[in-house]
């Protein structure tokens, strides 16, 4: 991958524009993502960092600025995007499994129809993943009889299945009972340790802290500050990290007076 | 003395069982039932009418419906597609269709295909494509937008992950958004294919020979023959046989449907 004059980072957005209608949800975004490296996205709802995730796959279409994936860059006009889609892994907030398919048919339905691997490659490619994420006895059960916490790993293992260069995860837990979160972060957490690119929103400040390389907080459409987790979790410089950090890290102390609206305004 | 609610219920339901029971009155005293019984259930003529009204008519009405169906389900397919197409053109043409062949009476495009399309191309159409031709081009209209219905029932997100493993468009809708649509849509396809049982009754305005004769034709063929209303009233339960179990899988389907949300 060193022949777009090395070029090394993974993903690189720059300047990277997202406005839907009048409303503009990303103010110009840059952020790279090196080879190997784990970086959760973190901020309040609604600051942008699902759209920030899903124009990293073009799933959005950028109102301006540029993804480049390796070196290739995803908003050319004349680039291929079903080619460059194959080398990312995607895992959705709501899992969005096919629910027609069988455990092993969602996961080997891509790897054949895009892939073009014959029937008993993808299948053991797609069993080989299932054991990965731990729901290999499941094969033949469908979607809907599956756990969320089920549902997610197979989402991981489809997803795993196509090879991707990186694996990109828009709240992966945030649809999950409790109890059932902590197996998907640990497949995710397994994930990282084999050396696995990733690029994670996420509310698990947990699992940011103990897994990620860097950590980004974003807010209002604009990146406010990022660092090692150590830094942005444990010592946040901006003010607006540190509300949002407190929010999310001691619910039960949050101050509403803000939000009561003041009388005489 | 205010009545209670359950007073007032029971004394409401009691009074329409009444104006039931009346009017089922009525009707036995009033009817002649000599005149009903030699008009309608006339069994020489009835025991006539076998077996051809089972191995043509009944036949012919059950082959005349699938030509139809199958060809009406491809086209309706290809207009919702068109229909939720990104090309205006497309749209325009999938819903100038839709609006035209459903708002004609099936009638007159019988009419016009059996006879305006022989003149106006100097062609011979076998009567089978005819038929199908006639009975598809109306039933596609009607498809046409349960189909559309079903794709978009079809959640976003489906489409969203199929792109993200590297689907193209076309593999993804054709993977995973149809497969999933039909399945949403297969009660109310159903019902299109009862409708077409009975419209295929209108394929008699193409002038058939005796073999081609579907129910409703061979009905009132032996209506003229024998001065009694009885093949109407066989050729009536014959459209039963068909559509009573489709309309018993139906709610069955719909049933699975309930079970699976």
């Amino acid at each position: 991958m060193t022949d777009h004059k090395a070029d090394e980072a993974a993903i690189r957005v720059e300047g990277l524009h997202k406005s839907f209608g009048e409303l503009e949800v990303l103010k110009g975004i840059d952020v790279t993502v090196r080879p190997g490296e784990v970086v959760c996205v973190i901020g309040p709802s609604g600051s942008g960092k699902s759209t920030l995730l899903r124009c990293v796959n073009l799933l959005e279409e950028p109102t301006a600025g540029t993804v480049a994936l390796s070196g290739t860059e995803l908003t050319d006009p004349d680039v291929d995007i079903d080619r460059v889609r194959r080398r990312i892994g995607m895992v959705f907030q709501s899992f969005n499994l096919f629910p027609h398919l069988s455990v092993l048919d969602n996961l080997t339905i891509a790897q054949r129809r895009v892939l073009g691997r014959g029937k008993d490659e993808a299948e053991r490619i797609g069993r080989a993943n299932l054991r990965r994420v731990g729901v290999s006895e499941k094969e033949s059960a469908y979607p809907a009889q599956l756990s969320g916490g089920q549902q997610q790993r197979v989402a991981i293992a489809r997803a795993l299945s196509m090879d991707p260069e990186l694996m990109l995860f828009d709240e992966p837990t945030s649809a999950l009972d409790p109890e059932l979160v902590g197996d998907v972060l640990a497949v995710m957490r397994r994930l990282a340790d084999e050396g696995m690119t990733m690029m994670v929103v996420t509310h698990e400040m947990s699992f940011a802290r103990e897994v990620a390389d860097r950590v980004v907080f974003m807010d209002g459409g604009v990146i406010v500050e990022e660092g090692p987790p150590s830094r942005v979790i444990g010592d946040p410089q901006h003010q607006r990290t540190r509300t949002f950090l407190s929010r999310v890290l001691d619910p039960a102390a949050a101050d509403v007076t803000e939000d009561s609206a003041p009388p005489g305004r | 003395m205010p009545m209670s609610r359950r007073q007032r219920t029971r004394t409401v339901r009691g009074v329409q069982y009444g104006v039931l029971a009346l009017v089922v009155a009525a009707m036995a005293f009033g009817a002649n039932w000599g005149e009903i019984r030699r008009a309608f259930f006339d069994l020489d003529v009835a025991q006539a009418l076998f077996p051809d009204i089972i191995t043509t008519a009944l036949v012919n009405t059950v082959v005349y419906t699938l030509l139809g169906f199958g060809f009406g389900l491809a086209l309706g397919l290809v207009l919702a597609l068109m229909r939720l197409s990104s090309v205006p053109p497309y749209r325009w043409l999938a819903t100038g269709y839709i609006e035209f062949f459903r708002g004609v009476p099936a009638l007159l495009v019988f009419i016009a295909l059996g006879f305006g399309v022989p003149i106006a191309f100097q062609v011979v159409i076998n009567q089978y494509v005819t038929v199908m031709l006639a009975l598809g081009l109306v039933g596609a209209a009607y498809m046409a937008e349960t189909i559309r219905a079903g794709i978009q029932a079809v959640p976003k997100g489906q489409v969203e992950a199929a792109r993200s493993l590297g689907m193209s468009q076309g593999r993804a809708m054709r993977s995973i958004v149809i497969p999933q649509a039909f399945r949403i849509v297969l009660p109310p396809l159903t019902n299109e294919l009862i409708l077409l049982t009975k419209d295929s009754s209108l394929v008699y305005l193409l002038g058939l020979s005796l073999g081609q004769y579907e129910l409703a034709k061979f009905g009132r063929d032996a209506l003229n023959e024998n001065r009694s209303l009885t093949p109407i009233l066989v050729a009536g339960l014959c459209y039963l046989i068909i559509t009573l179990p489709l309309g018993h899988l139906v709610r069955r389907l719909e049933a699975r449907t309930a079970k699976a949300r």
